[in-house]
C-alpha cells in the first residue's frame, strides 16, 4: 500500500519537475515547482527523515515560492 | 501588494498558529524532529507571509527591517557567546556537561543543559535572516535606515 503510494509520488514529482521547466508563464511555473516542494516534503517523511520534511515544507514550499513571486512582482510575469 | 480578500483573511487566520508552531519547534528542538533551522524557517515564513499577503507596511509594522538586522546579528553573536561561557566555566567551546551546564532528568522540557539556548538563538537567527532576506528583494532601492520617516 506504501508502496503504491510513493511511486505515485515519484510519478506526480517527475511530472512537476518536467512541467516547471517546460511552462511559459513565470507564474505558474513558481506555482509547480510549490508543489514539487510539498511532494518533496512527503517523500522525506516517507524516507524516515520527519525534520528536513519539515524544512523542505517551509522553506522548499513556502519562503521560496514567496520570494519567487516577490520577484515576479519586481519584473515581468511573462518569460 | 496583493489585494485579494480571501488571501488577506486567511493569512490573517493562518499567521498566530504558524508561528505558535514555530516556536513549539524550536522549544522542543531538542526532544522531537525539528530544531533551531526548522523553527526558525517555519516562524519567517509566518513573517513573510503577512508581509506578502498585506503590505510592505504591515510586515513593517510586525517586525521592522532595522530590528530584523540586529535580530539576525544578535542571534549569531548569542550563538558564540554561549560557546564562550562554556570556555569561561573551563570547558571546551560550545562544551555542555563537562563546563557545568545543569542537565535535568532526560526527556524532560530541561533536559538539555546549554542546548535548549543555542536553539533559540539559531531559531532567532534563521527567522530574522528569511524576513531580512524578502525586504531586501521587496523594498525600492533606498538606504537602510530611511523607514523610520515613512512610518
Amino acid at each position: 500500500m506504501t508502496d503504491i503510494l510513493n511511486i505515485l509520488l515519484l510519478l506526480f514529482l517527475i511530472v512537476c519537475a518536467v512541467a516547471v521547466a517546460h511552462i511559459r508563464d513565470l507564474l505558474s511555473a513558481v506555482i509547480l515547482f510549490s508543489a514539487f516542494g510539498l511532494i518533496m516534503a512527503i517523500i522525506w517523511q516517507q524516507l524516515g527523515a520527519p525534520d528536513i520534511a519539515m524544512v523542505e515544507a517551509a522553506l522548499g514550499t513556502g519562503v521560496a515560492a514567496l520570494l519567487l513571486i516577490a520577484a515576479i512582482s519586481k519584473t515581468k510575469r511573462a518569460e | 501588494m496583493m489585494d485579494d480578500q480571501i488571501v488577506r483573511i486567511t493569512s490573517r487566520l493562518v499567521a498566530p498558529f504558524i508561528q505558535l508552531y514555530g516556536i513549539y519547534i524550536i522549544l522542543h528542538g531538542h526532544l522531537s524532529p525539528g530544531g533551531g533551522f526548522s523553527g526558525g524557517a517555519i516562524f519567517g515564513a509566518s513573517l513573510v507571509l503577512i508581509a506578502l499577503s498585506f503590505n510592505l507596511e504591515a510586515g513593517i509594522k510586525q517586525i521592522s527591517h532595522q530590528t530584523a538586522s540586529v535580530l539576525e546579528s544578535g542571534g549569531a553573536l548569542g550563538f558564540a557567546l554561549t560557546g564562550l561561557v562554556a570556555i569561561a566555566f573551563g570547558g571546551n567551546y560550545l562544551a555542555n556537561r563537562s563546563a557545568g551546564f545543569p542537565l535535568g532528568e532526560a526527556g524532560q522540557f530541561f533536559s538539555s543543559g546549554a542546548i535548549l539556548v543555542i536553539t533559540v538563538f539559531v531559531g532567532i537567527k534563521v527567522a530574522s535572516t528569511i524576513t531580512t532576506l524578502f525586504y531586501n528583494i521587496i523594498e525600492k532601492e533606498e538606504p537602510l535606515g530611511n523607514h523610520k520617516q515613512t512610518d
